[in-house]
């Protein structure tokens, strides 16, 4: 049965062995769904966020799973739209990571909001000047997206495709793929950015307010660029590691080679706009609210390193490594670059989300504290345990990379 | 995204609370006031002081070896505030003929942004049921409902004791109110006389005078929320103190 579900001329390890590498995930997502329980039937005193950090480990991890999730639409868009063909090599697997990232974003903010019932009230009477309502419209349009672009794959498989009906279905979503890419990128687009202008809008919070363009505060085209520059690392990085795990040639170097690429130019306009953008909120945005950049920068461990390697270490460094074509020439470089790039992001998005909140706001407060509880650490790895066990399940059955076939065939 | 329209203009009547800081000792009646008044339920067994519900809470602000000062803070009822723009399904209203922000408990998700939004921190989130001991839940005001496990509360100026201070007018026949008709609880209750309510729109009433006094500041005036709970004070180092925007001990 195995046998006859895997793709013709594809070699995958034996069941036993398969079914053995999947236990320790999914003894993880057991767990998580354990304390995803708790918090269900006791409520939320079972994390260790309060009144004063009111978000915590699962806002932080929704953020970062969107952000190095972006490789789905952003992949989508330069295949499809702007046709670059060399990416159908990793459009699947890239589909499969996105539709895990958001899928998991949305499970765990189910978990996180008091009254996850009611959470149709945001599209029922939503409040249109609020980001999070942007978010959450966007997030779940586009989570139906990905499911659409998800379902191809599925139909692709081998035993499936014997069903006429679901082979002519197979065929009709394939035609219509581009139109779906096309409205998966501007969904991305604005919850990237709404995802951003979360923080960018807090007028209260001089640490994270932003200079508005039009309606919408800086963060929100910061973080629509830097998703999109560190998705293709992503999906660098993610295949680099499956091909690493399954011992097997699953892209040419030329398509790691063009991810750097695409990678790198655009982490170094990140860069430079984070740059301008932090240069205008040092010596404008926050100095008219009162406040002193430098006063952010007095509680360790949050120094001002955090910023330098936030912009330089993890931004610059990277980027400038992806565009230098000896760096590309070398896989371990190419992997150790993307891995910084994604790094860079995922501080990114710690800084927002924890910082933030960290600050003392009040001239009486003091710094605050704040460490996870085991539910929040299990539930957020369960999001891991899901991922990988999804990832594996087809990666098996499903053709993630089309090249891989012929790549094994000339040995 | 951006500010309501509501916010561009002043409302009719403004409703404000002065607190004097010379006169308050920090016993916490108006915190205990409050919670009866507004069914706040007695703090769960685990609970601490960040994930108990207190609508006002008094908070000693030191001040190296000089004496400490209390500051009673609750809801700042901003008029630009903003809480009332990042909440997803409109759980925050601002009243524009009062100028007074609700907070919505039936409409609410429980996502805490708006608790993230407010620089006061002057909300709660319900991380436990309500529960009241046997024979205190006959005490509860029945003009108060009640609220659930996993949603965000707050002070709202007591507007039951307006509503029932405009029925009262109405049924006498008036447009407005009697202003003794409508005082908070935590006014009411403080021993020490040290908060003054009323509407600051009454240029002849006792706080608009007081809103225009020098010894009076408001909390981080610097970010633009405009609140409507003001502090005063003699002492020109604790007006300095306590009126800065930004912290500068870690």
């Amino acid at each position: 049965m195995d046998d006859t579900l895997i793709g013709r001329g594809l070699r995958r390890t034996s069941l036993p062995r398969f079914l053995l590498w999947l236990v320790p995930w999914a003894a993880l997502l057991a767990l998580g769904l354990y304390a995803v329980y708790l918090c269900f039937a006791i409520g939320l005193n079972q994390t260790n966020m309060d009144n004063r950090f009111a978000f915590g480990l699962w806002i932080y991890l929704d953020l970062t799973v969107i952000a190095l999730g972006a490789g789905a639409f952003f992949t989508g868009f330069l295949l499809y739209i702007l046709k670059k063909k060399e990416l159908k090599a990793v459009i699947n697997s890239a589909v499969v990571i996105g539709f895990i990232c958001y899928s998991g974003a949305v499970g765990i903010l189910m978990v996180d909001v008091g009254q996850p019932l009611r959470a149709w009230f945001t599209f029922w009477h939503p409040n249109v000047h609020s980001m999070l309502a942007e978010v959450t419209f966007c997030l779940t349009l586009y989570l139906s997206v990905l499911a659409i672009e998800y379902a191809p794959l599925v139909l692709k498989n081998r035993r499936l495709k014997e069903v006429p009906g679901l082979l002519v279905l197979e065929h009709q979503l394939h035609k219509v793929m581009v139109v779906f890419a096309g409205i998966g990128t501007l969904l991305s687009f604005f919850h990237q950015g709404s995802l951003g202008g979360l923080y960018g809008v807090l007028r209260g919070n001089p640490f994270a307010f932003r200079e508005h363009i039009g309606i919408w505060p800086t963060t929100f085209f910061l973080f629509i660029l830097s998703a999109a520059a560190v998705g293709p690392s992503f999906i660098l990085l993610t295949t680099w590691l499956v091909g690493k795990v399954s011992r097997k040639r699953l892209v040419s170097p030329e398509v790691f080679q063009t991810l750097a690429k695409i990678s790198g130019w655009l982490l170094l306009v990140y860069v430079v706009l984070k740059g301008i953008d932090s240069l205008v909120w040092i010596n404008s945005t926050s100095p008219k609210t009162g406040v002193q950049v430098s006063s952010f920068y007095a509680h360790p461990p949050f120094g001002t390193w955090v910023l330098f390697a936030e912009v330089v270490l993890l931004g610059l460094v990277p980027a400038a490594l992806l565009l230098s074509r000896r760096v590309r020439a070398r896989t371990g470089l190419l992997v150790l670059a993307a891995a910084m790039a994604c790094a860079g992001i995922v501080l990114n998005r710690y800084v927002m989300t924890i910082q933030t909140l960290a600050l003392p706001s009040l001239p009486f407060d003091s710094f605050l504290s704040y460490s996870p509880s085991w539910q929040e650490t299990a539930a957020f790895l369960a999001v891991l345990g899901y991922g990988v066990l999804l990832y594996s399940i087809s990666f098996r059955w499903l053709n993630l990379f089309p090249e891989e076939r012929e790549l094994a065939t000339k040995g | 995204m951006h500010t309501q329209k509501h916010t561009t203009s002043l409302p009719a009547h403004r409703y404000t609370l002065v607190v004097d800081l010379d006169r308050c000792t920090g016993c916490g009646a108006c915190g205990t006031a409050c919670a009866v008044e507004n069914n706040i339920p007695p703090a769960a067994d685990k609970a601490t002081e960040r994930t108990g519900t207190v609508w006002m809470r008094v908070q000693e602000a030191a001040a190296g070896d000089g004496p400490a000062t209390f500051v009673p803070i609750p809801c700042q009822q901003c008029d630009h505030p903003p809480c009332v723009d990042v909440c997803p399904q409109r759980a925050i209203e601002y009243d524009p003929r009062t100028g007074i922000v609700a907070q919505i408990p039936v409409r609410c998700l429980g996502c805490r942004y708006c608790m993230v939004a407010c620089p006061y921190h002057t909300r709660s989130f319900n991380w436990w049921t309500p529960e009241w001991p046997e024979g205190m839940k006959s005490t509860l005001n029945p003009d108060v409902s009640i609220r659930t496990r996993g949603v965000v509360e707050k002070c709202n100026f007591c507007v039951q004791r307006l509503q029932a201070a405009r029925a009262k007018a109405s049924a006498a026949g008036q447009a407005e109110i009697d202003p003794a008709d409508y005082v908070p609880a935590c006014v009411e209750a403080c021993p020490s006389r040290a908060l003054s309510f009323g509407d600051a729109a009454d240029e002849n009433g006792e706080v608009a005078r007081l809103a225009k006094d020098p010894e009076s500041f408001r909390l981080l005036a610097g970010l633009g929320t405009g609140p409507k709970v003001l502090y005063r004070s003699s002492d020109p180092a604790v007006r300095e103190r306590l009126s800065r925007t930004g912290v500068t001990r870690g």
